[in-house]
């Protein structure tokens, strides 16, 4: 292990891109013919604004949440006054599969991965203190969307704060739960349909908020590449846009609500490459295969996060400086808003310290650096022109692929894209153990096996939470009135087996304290749920 | 010839994150041994029944969402109930010191935290497989 320290085998990173992209010693003119269009213009490939960040820097946004409803209003209500500008809800696992605190299948889970919402009560206490007309919002919500927006939306009814003036934005982006996250209900078609129904209710009452965040940051914690990320993410887009349009919704009434989810990873110049080809491409699409007229319809506006499976569990403070060279990836690519993760992510969720530290990684590109004062700084690189039209070349020819396999949803039932990251997954993994890709601390300059240093302050969930979020349930059970929650489930039901947008019937669910549980076990009822096929 | 080690890999719990397990899987396969893999959100009892029912001499547990410390305990006391203390379990995942520890302490005969390598997990099972 000391030699491989002091002398690296053949590193691949000096040979191609993470993804595999051949890479030459120099790039030259010959290598990027043909100009392209400044910052602000279609395609927009160099950026959605003219002037990018000296308009508006982009929103720090860290996504949070654990425990309960109380614990994570404390962390918001903290967050805010570090000078964060947005909210990102992390839901835990029992809530994001519609399943109630004192559920069975919920043992062990409330509130690990995020905060636990059974209720629109508990909905209100997150938002404790903080009025929704004065933030934006995200909310990282998948199969139960629907019920948790609707939440979401009794809550600013409650508040006074009229939905006109609420912005924020809903993953609501199912397709990628088959491809990569896995956390799906309902099978693909109702799902999509689900789906449909809160970008066509948004389009018609809650115009200022983002009601799908199509993303490819979980294709890519999955183990694809950056053009499967790219290609994946886009062609999911592509799926939303043809379901809006069967709806009976114009393109240029939904299309400019539209927005993206992309991870930020490790090799700088591809990461660069992928957004600025995603503008590109998406501009594209939107103009030519749906006939967007409005320009807003054509622009892709995007979330970055840094790579959560880049981090180490090994010389966890090394974190800190991979999430900033990606963050300024995130930044030189021109993202709307970042999260960057905490160094102490390997291990759990992590402190306040770290958060803190993540927070500040951000802070300081944005006002040390320099960075944001001009627009797309490495546009017309001969480099990084090359790589942007080869990685958009690349995520074309998959786009087609999918296209041939007669779109995202028989691809998914195919097992496509799901196995193509498994292949890539594990071949980034053999070459990590072949020493062919150097993960510092890990298969190389690793520390004495005495020296590991595990981060201090290790944020500790309290086992109380699922006690606690069991008790507040059986409350609200017994005070509530039950026979409005019947009557208001069971119409629910009678609209799911319809084709009506059900969002109006989950409103009236949710007003009458119907829990996440129930109210997904009601779809649960008409839809059935899914169940993937294992595959290796 | 020596029988081929069968190993059972489990997705415990609500967690859908499935790169790991899928890799370790492969990684088993092509180090000769038989893997059956489970797939998603399994509870103790399912992932406890198949072990049986396949007659695995290992079981290795991915759990990434922090519900290790409610769901390993949990299977170590059914294999126990089953008489099956024959069976070595093994947990992967995002596992702190202190929690990997008292894993151990209930039986799990190794705890491979994030960046483990696949030699050293293929190893493990190996010669742990062949002394059981």
């Amino acid at each position: 292990m000391a030699s491989m320290a002091s002398k690296p085998p053949a590193d691949s990173a000096l040979r191609e891109t993470l993804g595999g992209i051949p890479l030459k010693e120099v790039y030259g003119p010959a290598d990027a013919t043909g100009g392209v269009p400044l910052p602000g213009q279609f395609p927009w490939t160099r950026g959605i604004h003219a002037d990018m960040y000296r308009g508006r820097l982009w929103t720090m946004r860290q996504f949070s949440g654990f425990a309960t409803p109380e614990e994570t209003n404390r962390r918001y209500l903290y967050l805010l006054a570090q000078g964060q500008n947005g909210l990102s809800v992390a839901f835990d696992l029992p809530t994001l599969m519609g399943y109630d605190a004192d559920h069975p299948n919920s043992a062990g889970e409330v509130g690990k991965c995020g905060v636990s919402v059974c209720s629109l009560a508990d909905m209100e206490t997150v938002f404790q203190g903080i009025p929704l007309d004065h933030v934006t919002v995200s909310m990282t919500i998948n199969s139960p969307a629907p019920m948790i927006w609707a939440m979401y939306l009794a809550v600013a009814e409650r508040q006074g704060v009229p939905w006109t003036s609420l912005s924020g934005t809903l993953q609501n982006d199912i397709l990628k739960e088959y491809i990569a996250q896995k956390e799906y209900i309902y099978p693909p078609r109702p799902s999509m349909r689900l789906g449909t129904d809160v970008i066509e209710y948004a389009t018609q009452h809650v115009p200022r908020f983002n009601p799908i965040s199509i993303s490819g940051y979980h294709i890519r914690e999955a183990g694809s590449t950056a053009v499967q990320e790219l290609a994946f993410t886009l062609r999911d887009g592509i799926e939303y846009v043809e379901w809006a349009i069967e709806r009976g919704l114009p393109v240029d009434s939904f299309a400019p609500r539209l927005s993206f989810f992309f991870n930020a990873h490790n090799d700088f110049f591809e990461e660069i490459a992928k957004y600025r080809a995603a503008r590109t491409i998406w501009a594209n699409v939107m103009r030519d295969r749906f006939g967007a007229r409005d320009e807003r319809s054509m622009k892709l506006r995007f979330h970055a996060q840094t790579a959560g499976c880049s981090l180490t569990w090994q010389q966890p403070y090394n974190n800190v400086v991979r999430t900033t060279l990606q963050a300024l990836a995130a930044v030189m690519g021109g993202t709307q808003s970042l999260h960057t993760n905490s160094l102490d992510e390997a291990y759990a969720l992590p402190g306040e310290k770290a958060v803190t530290l993540a927070l500040r990684t951000q802070q300081i590109i944005a006002h040390e650096s320099g960075v944001p004062a001009v627009a797309d700084p490495l546009g017309g690189s001969w480099f990084v022109e090359n790589l942007t039209r080869e990685v958009e070349r690349a995520a074309k020819a998959y786009i087609d692929r999918i296209d041939a396999l007669g779109g995202m949803i028989p691809a998914i039932e195919k097992g496509f894209p799901q196995s193509e990251i498994a292949d890539a997954s594990y071949a980034y993994q053999r070459a990590i153990e072949s020493g062919e890709r150097i993960i510092v601390g890990v298969n190389a300059f690793q520390a004495a096996a005495d020296e590991h240093d595990e981060p201090v302050d290790l944020l500790q969930i309290d086992e109380c939470a699922e006690a606690a979020q069991s008790a507040k349930l059986k409350e609200l059970r017994e005070s509530r009135d039950n026979s409005r929650v019947r009557a208001t489930l069971d119409e629910l039901r009678r609209v799911a087996e319809g084709t009506a947008n059900t969002m109006p019937a989950i409103l009236d669910c949710v007003r009458a304290m119907a829990t996440t549980g129930e109210i997904c076990d009601a779809f649960r009822d008409v839809f059935g749920t899914y169940q993937e096929t294992g595959v290796l | 010839m020596d029988a081929r080690i069968r190993v059972l890999v489990a997705k415990a719990g609500l967690d859908g994150h499935d790169r790991g397990v899928k890799v370790i899987a492969r990684a088993l396969r092509d180090a000769g041994m038989e893997v059956i893999y489970t797939g998603l959100r399994q509870t103790p009892e399912m992932i406890v029944n198949a072990a049986l029912q396949e007659d695995v001499q290992v079981i290795g547990l991915s759990i990434l969402s922090g519900a290790h410390r409610a769901i390993v305990p949990r299977v170590m006391e059914l294999l126990r109930e089953k008489n099956m203390n024959d069976v070595l379990v093994v947990v992967g995942g995002t596992i702190p010191d202190a929690d990997a520890q008292e894993l151990k302490k209930n039986g799990v005969t190794a705890v491979f935290q994030p960046g483990s390598s696949l030699d050293a997990i293929v190893e493990l099972i190996r010669t742990s497989a062949v002394r059981a």
